[in-house]
């Protein structure tokens, strides 16, 4: 796994404008662990057996053709998937050694350790200042008004987007432009303080210039947060994450450092898939 | 393959033949709209509209009947709002459609279509004898409030099923419980729907007369109702009282009376259009 660093392997993919810290992947904890883990919509098995280790501090990306079931799985790491009927989970979901869907697991207070951004920008239609501090004030996370505007204005400044609103805090959030609508979502989930943020196709309907700047925020954020990234791009996927995983008709094909899933694959079908000869 | 032209062709006939019917009928509505106005008009007079009623015509008014009418259907909005939203967001948001929602859903699609004196024999019997309302203003409103329970559920669900998914979902990612989604997100986006809906509900349930007549409500009152366990009439009762008379003094007295009722139901339905707007407007701007 180990090649020098700044010499990739092989000439496949372009590499970031931000040149990743090393080529094997940090040795950092383990945030997020699942065992043997099923999903079925109804009669309909979508996840089949996967088992996978998302490490703290770095940024993994799922990545596969339409309906492999990489979607699916990012939402069973917040339980999203309990909102739709029907829907049954076998296996493990382990995050810091505890796992999510033993009985007794208070949903709300996991999703706001486990933040999501959606693939459609979704704000509320409310005030860009409003969008941020619901978080807060419905978990009562702020005990007075200067504090609520303190995190308010952190969480903006953290998503990169506050030089662009402050002067209009109080106008509806659906003035914004799709990109910037999409950084007051990953503001608003970062205001509630979570540890992970799982991020299905958050630049999918933006520009290439929109997407730059989040890829950017994403470089910078895992820093301080855990993130999962669901993405239809494979440049992108290159470009940002420490580690990716490939999944095919819900099946995990391979998993590993980002490097060598792009540039020296053990599985041909993922050698085939990234290449571009198939999906 | 069919030519363009006919194609063409056919969609002009379509088009011109849904103007058709729909001018058809626009005239009707016109025509008896004009007939009453031009009956009623001359007849209106603030002293109409602020008198008692009277054995002669040319002094009788529908003071207590405009009364009645407002007191009865506002209370009734008090009593179906909450009942008929709780229910809808239960309905929308907390069944799992087992079989027992499903029995309620089929019941509240079929009361929608029961005949309004159906409800007015129930109210009579539950309200009016049972509860030992007597024919007060109170049982008039919860027998109408029962009868346009189904329309506001069913325009409510409708409201509700229309407020996009992501909105729920951007919600519960947050944290949020289901009941902070739903009040904070659903319904405050629901809410055009909701009160269009409740709006239009009332204003069918303004023009009922069957239902209050069998529970009691007067033909003849000489005073306003001052609580809800008053003696009250409504517009239609006192129109429908007047229009069986057989002097035709107090026929113009029944137009003018339907005059009052149709500004008190456009004024109703532009409240609910306002309502809509500007609702929307906040919602999207």
């Amino acid at each position: 796994m180990t090649t020098p660093s700044g010499t990739p392997a092989g000439p496949a993919v372009t590499r970031p404008k931000v040149e990743h810290r090393a080529v094997d992947t940090p040795v950092t904890k383990v945030k997020i662990e699942t065992e043997r883990l099923n999903f079925y919509y109804g009669e309909k098995k979508a996840l089949d057996d996967i088992s996978l280790t998302i490490r703290a501090n770095l940024v993994t990306a799922f990545i596969g053709p339409s309906g492999c079931g990489k979607s699916t799985f990012l939402r069973t790491l917040n339980r999203m998937n309990d909102i739709i009927p029907g829907t049954r989970v076998e296996g493990r979901v382990c995050i810091d050694e505890r796992d999510i869907y033993a009985a007794g697991t208070d949903v709300v207070a996991l999703r706001q350790r486990v933040g999501m951004v959606f693939q459609k920008s979704n704000p509320f239609p409310k005030s860009i200042f409003d969008n941020v501090a619901y978080g807060l004030r419905i978990n009562g996370l702020v005990s007075s008004k200067g504090e609520l505007t303190d995190r308010v204005e952190e969480s903006l400044k953290a998503a990169a987007i506050w030089d662009e609103v402050k002067d209009r805090l109080k106008e509806s959030a659906n003035a914004l432009s799709g990109g910037q609508q999409q950084r007051l979502c990953i503001a608003r989930a970062l205001a509630i303080r979570p540890e992970v943020v799982l991020m299905d196709e958050p630049a999918s309907a933006l520009d290439p210039i929109a997407t730059q700047r989040i890829e950017e925020l994403i470089y910078q954020l895992k820093r301080d947060y855990t993130i999962v990234i669901v993405t239809h791009n494979m440049q992108q996927a290159a470009r940002v994450s420490d580690e990716t995983a490939f999944f095919w008709l819900g099946k995990l094909v391979e998993f590993g450092a980002t490097e060598t899933i792009f540039t020296n694959p053990s599985e041909s079908l993922t050698e085939d898939y990234v290449t571009g000869r198939f999906g | 393959m069919i030519s363009t032209r006919r194609r063409l062709i056919e969609d002009r006939l379509l088009q011109s033949m849904g103007i058709l019917l729909l001018l058809l009928a626009l005239i009707a509505l016109a025509a008896l709209v004009v007939d009453v106005v031009r009956d009623g008009v001359p007849r209106l007079s603030w002293a109409f509209i602020t008198g008692f009623p009277s054995r002669f015509a040319e002094s009788a008014g529908i003071w207590h009947a405009l009364v009645g009418s407002v007191f009865v259907i506002g209370l009734t909005a008090a009593i179906a709002l909450p009942l008929g939203v709780g229910a809808a967001v239960y309905l929308e948001e907390y069944s799992e459609g087992g079989r027992l929602s499903r029995l309620i859903e089929i019941n509240i699609s079929n009361l929608a279509g029961v005949p309004s004196i159906i409800y007015g024999l129930l109210g009579l019997g539950l309200f009016v004898r049972w509860m030992g309302l007597g024919s007060s203003v109170l049982a008039g409103a919860l027998t109408l409030s029962l009868l346009v329970l189904p329309v506001v559920i069913l325009s409510t669900r409708e409201a509700l099923r229309a407020v996009p998914k992501s909105l729920r979902e951007g919600s519960y990612a947050l944290g949020a419980t289901k009941w902070q989604t739903v009040w904070t997100q659903v319904l405050p986006s629901a809410l055009a729907g909701i009160l269009t809906g409740l709006i239009l509900a009332l204003s069918r349930a303004i023009g009922e007369t069957a239902p209050l007549i069998t529970l009691g409500a007067l033909t003849y009152v000489a005073f306003t109702p001052d609580s809800i366990w008053s003696p009250f009439t409504v517009l239609p009762i006192q129109i429908f009282n007047w229009v069986s008379r057989p002097q035709a003094a107090f026929a113009e007295n029944a137009a003018a009376g339907i005059v009052v009722l149709l500004v008190l139901l456009v004024a109703m339905n532009a409240v609910a259009i306002v309502l809509r707007d500007r609702f929307q407007r906040d919602r999207i701007a």
